[in-house]
């Protein structure tokens, strides 16, 4: 199985959290222990939406050192595609759910003298665990959280308590906003930073941060971005012979998916390059939508990655 | 008996300047200071004002460079008579630096790799490290059974500086010592050491 193993879990609890939120405890559903994870990591939630396979990735919140469950907050998203309204709506307390093993692709880096995590509204969530396993373990942190308004903060005041003085808030519907450039300017060398929020803060925080001469090796960014939409097209698998339409709501990965085809993928979000795939030809502009991808790699126009870029134009011809 | 292409084999690629660094923080050895005056020529108007260096004339070739270093007129020059007091003070900066100082080293092969060492002791990544290769390529190896380092080791057979073995002087090099690995060339048959040949001048 592309994905890596599977885990069945019961959904133990439902809580709302915050306007939009909702907070999702998972069991494993023969009652055992669920596997280790380290603060960071995600798990791909796999839905049967009808006639459609939804698989999203959400953040572990929970505390890395606790096998007994998982717990994953998921906004309700008005332009979803369909995964956040599909838990928010269609599920309740006792079903089943088919979710990866939990993947890691912003571990904290442990050389670090200090992290400064940076989150936006509900890119939260993998701090909460990155928070609790650098808590225990006695290093250095601190967590700056900006929010449009109290209730928009999920888990603000929870942290508050847990960390004290390690975090600060930020809510711009008080005025107070992230003082980005001041945060920036004075920390101890060797700390590392994490950002999770909207893309757009991803990219103001990450450019700050080289514009005040901090290194490339220092600077952390998660990004769950949904396959953004497009024109349909077609794609054509050179080695199978089989051809098959990709849907404007449709990524390319989920129509390989729904045409049977066992497709590599890992993250789902363009980020970890495993979903990478060789193309033969293509009649169309390619649209990638990847963080994995050199500059030069898309010049070249000889790899997709499948799970978040898709093809601007009538056909792609991929080696599958 | 040298192995070529070990992956451990720290490249040198030279120093660039980071025109974002807000300080411009070089270790300099021995004809290392050659590398800072290029650099400084590179660099803009504002270089001087944003460059501390540490120099040390040092254990390889140092040529009375301190003259063309003063005269850039740097923030600060520190001047320090070996490659050990070079470090300490080195270490004392670091621990109270700030991130936006980028760290450059230039020199002799172990004094680059105790400069890296010292800087990954203060959790700077090795890769964001600048590093420029100056002057000879004599190398620090640890002697793999007394694990005693010998400094600036120009042959290939060395007898170790500390339990007197003969080594071997192999390509395999770690980051955490900042030394190569010395391995006694005649377990096997004691006695029968091949001929030193000078290969790292």
């Amino acid at each position: 199985m592309s994905g890596g193993a599977e885990l069945r879990v019961k959904i133990a609890e439902i809580e709302p959290v915050a306007t939009d939120v909702r907070r999702f405890r998972f069991v494993a559903a023969d009652g055992g222990a669920l596997p280790l994870f380290s603060g960071g990591a995600h798990v791909v939630v796999g839905m049967e939406a009808g006639d459609r396979r939804i698989r999203n990735a959400y953040s572990l919140m929970g505390s890395p050192f606790d096998e007994s469950s998982y717990q994953v907050s998921v906004l309700k998203t008005r332009d979803s595609r369909g995964g956040s309204v599909f838990l928010h709506e269609r599920v309740a307390v006792g079903d089943t759910l088919v979710i990866s093993h939990p993947v890691n692709l912003f571990p904290v880096d442990r050389r670090a003298r200090k992290h400064l995590f940076i989150a936006g509204g509900i890119g939260i969530t993998p701090f909460l665990a990155m928070a609790e396993q650098l808590s225990e373990e006695g290093a250095r942190f601190e967590l700056h959280y900006a929010m449009r308004a109290r209730d928009c903060g999920a888990y603000a005041e929870e942290a508050a308590r847990l960390y004290g003085g390690r975090v600060h808030l930020y809510c711009s519907a008080e005025g107070r906003r992230l003082p980005v450039d001041a945060l920036l300017a004075n920390q101890p060398l060797g700390t590392h930073l994490y950002v999770c929020g909207p893309e757009r803060m991803i990219e103001g925080v990450i450019g700050a941060a080289r514009d005040a001469g901090w290194p490339e090796e220092n600077l952390h960014a998660e990004r769950f971005q949904a396959p953004p939409a497009g024109e349909p097209f077609r794609a054509r698998l050179a080695r199978s012979g089989i051809s098959i339409d990709v849907g404007p709501h449709q990524s390319l990965l989920e129509a390989l998916e729904a045409a049977g085809i066992d497709a590599p993928y890992l993250c789902r979000g363009g980020a970890c390059g495993q979903c990478e795939t060789a193309i033969v030809s293509c009649d169309g502009t390619l649209v990638h939508n990847d963080h994995y991808l050199t500059p030069e790699e898309r010049a070249g126009a000889a790899k997709i990655m499948t799970c978040v870029s898709r093809l601007a134009g009538r056909e792609l011809v991929l080696d599958l | 008996m040298l192995v070529a292409g070990i992956k451990s084999r720290p490249q040198y690629p030279g120093l660039v300047l980071d025109p974002k660094a807000r300080l411009h923080l070089i270790a300099a050895e021995g004809e290392g200071a050659l590398a800072v005056l290029a650099l400084a020529a590179a660099g803009g108007p504002d270089f001087p004002a944003k460059t501390v260096v540490y120099y040390t004339p040092g254990g390889s070739a140092g040529a009375g460079h301190v003259g063309s270093l003063e005269a850039l007129g740097l923030d600060a020059l520190h001047v320090t008579p070996t490659v050990p007091t070079l470090l300490t003070r080195l270490d004392v900066h670091l621990a109270t630096a700030t991130m936006g100082t980028r760290l450059y080293t230039a020199g002799a092969e172990g004094f680059l790799g105790q400069v890296v060492q010292l800087g990954e002791r203060h959790g700077i990544d090795h890769l964001s490290i600048r590093t420029e290769h100056c002057g000879s390529l004599a190398r620090r190896v640890q002697c793999v059974h007394c694990k005693g380092i010998t400094e600036n080791v120009t042959t290939s057979i060395v007898p170790c500086a500390h339990c007197g073995l003969s080594l071997l002087v192999r390509d395999h090099y770690s980051r955490r010592l900042a030394a190569f690995m010395g391995v006694c060339v005649d377990a096997e048959a004691p006695g029968e050491v091949p001929a030193a040949e000078e290969i790292f001048r």
